[in-house]
């Protein structure tokens, strides 16, 4: 099993560009399965299955959907098993720009969006900068100079990436996304790790705690001014 | 050194073949692109900038001095061989017109110097004058396209220019025009203006997405062409007029010459 993860901001083109390249995958008479993460809602299972390609979708409601995705894994890899894939394709929300759900041998895709500003590279965190692959959507609603200008970030940020400038609603570089899922490695779970370990979330807010005033809270707490405590037994 | 592109058809929007099955595109030639809205112009030269290998709606493929160009060739802006202004009229980037030249140098392996040279160049192409501190967001569309041809000309200095309607945002298209079509370059020009139009040497007419036919300016449509400038000064000079906040109540039309 071949396992790529697509990480990327709400709405950055992480289906349209996939529909593209699963599309090409199929044509060559290559299956994948898709796991969709996200954290309320998506249509984007409808979406996947209209080009014909099994569609499972999580929602991962008040989680982390990078942590969702990382416990479904094994579970994840035999349903794509039973639908006899080649490949299984994990596409996350992103939401959280601590996380990044990419693991070791599988292939980390990140798919960002080229008008939301030249410093968005420098803000997304380790979906960026542990990607192998970074595809930038939407460069024909900006100009070539600004798309350099991106491009060049995103480089800046993880230099040894391959740079894909995709085009989600003609399909350009599609094609290219294709070739690079499938000379990905091959994963067995067993001692598969994470690339990035996940980030500190041990606090009383992470189980549920509502009031805001500091006397309640304990657990890893940092202030403002880099301070770090630890309150708590 | 780039002697010809060329372009090899694809399909159109009906994914029927285009009539126009390849276009040569040589060295020093200027070339027009006509057609109604959604034609598909800038699609057209949406092609030609990333050197498509069939991997666009239209499945065009682009070969420079007849071979395809390498990937390293399509990607990476310091080898680009081509520089685009493209149609869009504002700049997305949230910077200063000073930091977003010299990062857009940095990219195209320019010096830093080029920096003030670009935004001289882009006051002799719009009224207001732009600033080096000014936020690229909040320039108006003119000054904004202003900016973009100088960056194109000086810092994309590239042997292929692709224009998208330069016509279009009231800056001097004919100043611009020259600034960007510099000596033995292939230059292409998507137009709806006739003056610009006949003042290429050859054009491309887009029907539904397809490349419909190549017309030749004849001599008769050169000679017409110097009418047109006339006709065109003379607007141009109104406009003028009208924008210092004159009043025009009469022409004469002997003025123009013609
Ligand atoms: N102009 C332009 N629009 C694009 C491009 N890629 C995607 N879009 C549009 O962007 C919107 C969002 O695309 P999606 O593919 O749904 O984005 P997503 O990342 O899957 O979104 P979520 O799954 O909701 O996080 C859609 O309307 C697409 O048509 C592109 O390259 N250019
Ligand atoms: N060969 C093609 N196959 C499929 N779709 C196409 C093709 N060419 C163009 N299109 C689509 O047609 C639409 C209009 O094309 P485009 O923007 O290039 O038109 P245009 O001639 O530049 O129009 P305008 O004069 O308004 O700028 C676009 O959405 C484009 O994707
Ligand atoms: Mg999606
Ligand atoms: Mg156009
Ligand atoms: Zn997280
Ligand atoms: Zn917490």
């Amino acid at each position: 099993m071949k396992m790529i993860i697509v990480a990327g901001t709400p709405g950055s083109g992480k289906t349209a560009v996939l529909i593209h390249a699963l599309r090409s995958l199929k044509e060559r008479g290559l299956n994948s399965s898709v796991i969709k993460i996200d954290c309320l809602y998506t249509d984007d299972g409808k979406k996947f299955e209209k080009i014909g390609i099994p569609t499972k979708v999580g929602l991962s409601m008040d989680m982390c959907p990078d942590h969702y995705a990382i416990y479904n894994i094994e579970d994840m890899i035999d349903w794509a098993d039973e639908n006899d894939s080649e490949y299984l394709i994990v596409e996350t929300a992103g939401l959280c720009h601590r996380c990044a759900p990419y693991t070791v041998n599988s292939l980390g895709v990140c798919v960002i969006d080229a008008t939301s500003g030249p410093n968005t590279p420098l803000k997304v965190g380790p979906f960026l900068s542990t990607a192998d692959i970074a595809v930038i959507t939407k460069g024909d609603m900006i100009s070539q100079a600004e798309r350099e200008i991106f491009r060049e970030r995103i480089l800046e940020v993880n230099p040894n990436c391959k740079v894909i400038e995709a085009n989600g609603l003609s399909g350009q570089g599609c094609i290219e996304l294709a070739e690079e899922i499938v000379k990905s490695p091959e994963v067995s779970l067993d001692e598969e790790k994470l690339r990035h370990s996940a980030p500190l979330a041990v606090c009383t807010l992470c189980v549920g705690e509502t009031k805001v005033n500091k006397k309640h809270h304990r657990g890893i707490l940092r202030r403002i001014d880099g301070f770090q405590t630890y309150e708590g037994e | 050194m780039i002697d010809k592109i060329t372009i090899i058809g694809g399909y159109n929007k009906q994914g029927e073949k285009e009539p126009v099955e390849k276009v040569f595109i040589n060295r020093g030639e200027i070339f027009g692109v006509v057609g109604p809205t959604g034609s598909g112009k800038s699609s057209l030269i949406g092609d030609i900038e990333q050197l498509a290998q069939e991997d666009t709606f239209s499945k065009r493929k682009i070969l420079v001095n007849d071979e395809e160009p390498s990937y390293e060739d399509r990607t990476n802006p310091r080898k680009k061989m081509v520089a685009q202004l493209s149609q869009n009229m504002n700049f997305l980037a949230d910077m200063s017109v000073g930091d977003f030249l010299s990062l857009h140098a940095k990219c195209r392996g320019a010096s830093s110097k080029c920096v003030n040279a670009v935004v001289n160049l882009a006051n002799t192409l719009t009224g207001e004058p732009i600033k080096n501190d000014h936020e690229l967001t909040i320039l108006s569309g003119g000054q904004s396209r202003a900016l973009m041809v100088a960056d194109v000309a000086i810092i994309s200095d590239s042997p292929i220019v692709l224009i998208d309607e330069i016509e279009n945002a009231g800056i001097r298209k004919h100043d611009a025009l020259k600034v960007l079509s510099g000596h033995g370059k292939i230059v292409m020009v998507v137009t709806h203006d006739p003056v610009l139009a006949l003042m290429t040497d050859r054009r491309i007419v887009m029907k539904s997405g397809g490349m419909d036919k190549v017309v030749g300016t004849s001599e008769a449509e050169k000679s017409l062409s110097k009418k047109l400038n006339k006709i065109d000064e003379f607007m141009l000079s109104l406009r003028d007029k009208v924008r210092n906040g004159d009043v025009i109540e009469d022409i004469e039309l002997g003025d123009v010459g013609i």
